[in-house]
């Protein structure tokens, strides 16, 4: 019985390990764990896993992919049934980001997202662009301009770095 | 139980080289396969009290908004003014466009008789049976989402009042007492800010900017302001759902987003048009299937792939 429990939590163990390796398919400096998406690894039978991720915008297209990359890699550590289930409540937030999550998007030229905006009561709109304190990944310059609020994929806006003249990549407060 | 065995290669390896991906294991470009459903593990148990149908006429018609102005606004892909606004009228259409896919599984979930029957064996989804084997009139979209943009400044102003409207709705949608509406519109609320904020801010620089600018501006409002007030139509899809606490009413919360709508036009110096808006026929508007021929056309081209190949595995 002991020994069926150590080998059950070992078993987990190896799972949530294994699952939080697995990296975003658009930010591969980022793991799905770092990204904030994987929400639970539980181990629910021999060999036979549930996951649970949430989208970051509802039209994600990365979706599958997370989900094929997670069958894929926990398949490859033994694994062989791996159920991947989408969960759309509480709606992911990028304070879920974790600091490691924005070291290595910093790291990688990106310039990670400040606190999330809170949606309580009417939302404000917003008529100038939007005036957050964006630091330039490159020479650290807080002299940034937005190009635009949409970039190369959903989660990310356009800058650039009025210092050193460097356009990058911001995740955006969501 | 057996102990799984480690299989700990470098993940990080794989990024170094643009072909490692490629020789590892064809699996890994098996887009979609065996996941086709946008809901897996969301409870989709409808509420006792709640009557299926109307959810799922309410969830449909909701859909079909998002389904039908993604369309139209991804034909800018590559026809934008610049490479910024291709990317983000291109961003604003995906996220319709995963709402629309999230509104119709639903739909279909809750009541699986609104999907069209396809040949036995086809392995299309509920989603996309509805998305893409309906006719026109049984679509139930509001009119103002259907036309085709002429102008860049037709997309502006349409994603406008498009957002305005939905947002107001959305932000009370999160009261859903149907789960999975509360969870779309909890997501959609955080994307419509971005896409009204947008559009608003291209309504006052091309409102402010030149003559020519400004005019173009202005057409494009004359043209979609018929369609404005049958947003705000008390519809008995919305009124149904609202009654059964899964929907919103938007006669209801029009006040808010026409004091919205007033700051815009405000801030851009331009006065809310004065013409009538277009009339039901024969009682009938977008959400009882009645639409404009733009639609019919747009649906031809949306469906001609999926139609001619229903057992079609993509």
């Amino acid at each position: 019985m002991v020994r069926t429990m150590k080998v059950a939590t070992r078993s987990l163990d190896l799972a949530r390990r294994v699952a939080a390796r697995v990296t975003d398919p658009e930010l591969p400096m980022l793991t799905l764990a770092d990204l904030g998406v994987l929400r639970e690894v539980d181990v629910v039978g021999e060999r036979h896993v549930v996951v649970d991720i949430t989208p970051t915008y509802t039209g994600c297209p990365a979706m599958a992919t997370m989900r094929d990359d997670l069958v894929r890699t926990l398949g490859e550590a033994g694994f062989d049934r791996v159920e991947v289930r989408v969960v759309l409540d509480p709606p992911w937030s990028t304070d879920w980001i974790t600091p490691q999550g924005r070291a290595a998007l910093a790291a990688a030229g990106i310039a990670p997202p400040g606190p999330a905006p809170s949606h309580a009561g009417p939302i404000p709109l917003t008529l100038s662009p939007t005036a957050r304190l964006v630091r330039c990944p490159c020479c650290d310059s807080t002299r940034t301009d937005l190009v635009s609020e949409f970039g190369a994929t959903a989660c990310k806006a356009i800058y650039r770095c009025t210092s050193c003249l460097e356009p990058f990549e911001h995740v955006k407060a969501i | 139980m057996t102990d799984p065995t480690i299989d700990l290669h470098d993940v990080d390896s794989e990024h170094d080289s643009a072909y490692a991906g490629l020789q590892v294991n064809d699996s890994h470009w098996a887009f979609g396969t065996s996941f086709e459903d946008p809901l897996a593990g969301v409870d989709t148990t409808v509420p006792d009290d709640v009557d299926a149908a109307v959810l799922g006429r309410y969830a449909m018609a909701l859909g079909d908004d998002a389904l039908v102005l993604s369309q139209r606004i991804s034909e800018w892909c590559s026809r934008a003014p610049d490479l910024e606004d291709d990317i983000a009228l291109a961003n604003v259409a995906l996220d319709l466009l995963g709402q629309a896919r999230l509104l119709l599984a639903r739909a279909a979930k809750a009541d699986p008789s609104l999907a069209p029957v396809l040949p036995e064996g086809s392995p299309v989804p509920p989603e996309d049976a509805l998305a893409y084997f309906r006719d026109a009139h049984e679509l139930l979209n509001v009119r103002l989402v259907e036309a085709a943009d002429e102008d860049f400044a037709d997309a502006v102003v349409r994603i406008l009042l498009f957002s305005v409207w939905r947002l107001e709705v959305w932000q009370r949608l999160v009261a859903s007492r149907d789960a999975v509406l509360a969870a779309v519109a909890a997501k959609g609320v955080k994307e419509l800010t971005y896409h009204r904020d947008y559009a608003a801010r291209w309504f006052v620089t091309l409102a402010l900017g030149t003559t020519e600018s400004r005019g173009r501006l202005e057409a494009a409002l004359l043209r979609a302001w018929p369609l404005w007030p049958e947003l705000w139509a008390a519809h008995p899809i919305d009124v149904a759902a609202s009654r059964q606490g899964v929907g919103v009413d938007p006669s209801t919360v029009r006040e808010s987003a026409e004091e919205v709508l007033d700051r815009v036009l405000a801030t851009a110096e331009v006065a809310r048009p004065e013409v009538p808006g277009l009339a039901a026929v024969a009682g009938r508007t977008g959400r009882d299937g009645l639409h404009t021929e733009a639609l019919s056309r747009m649906l031809a081209e949306m469906q001609s792939v999926a139609r001619a190949h229903p057992e079609g595995a993509w």
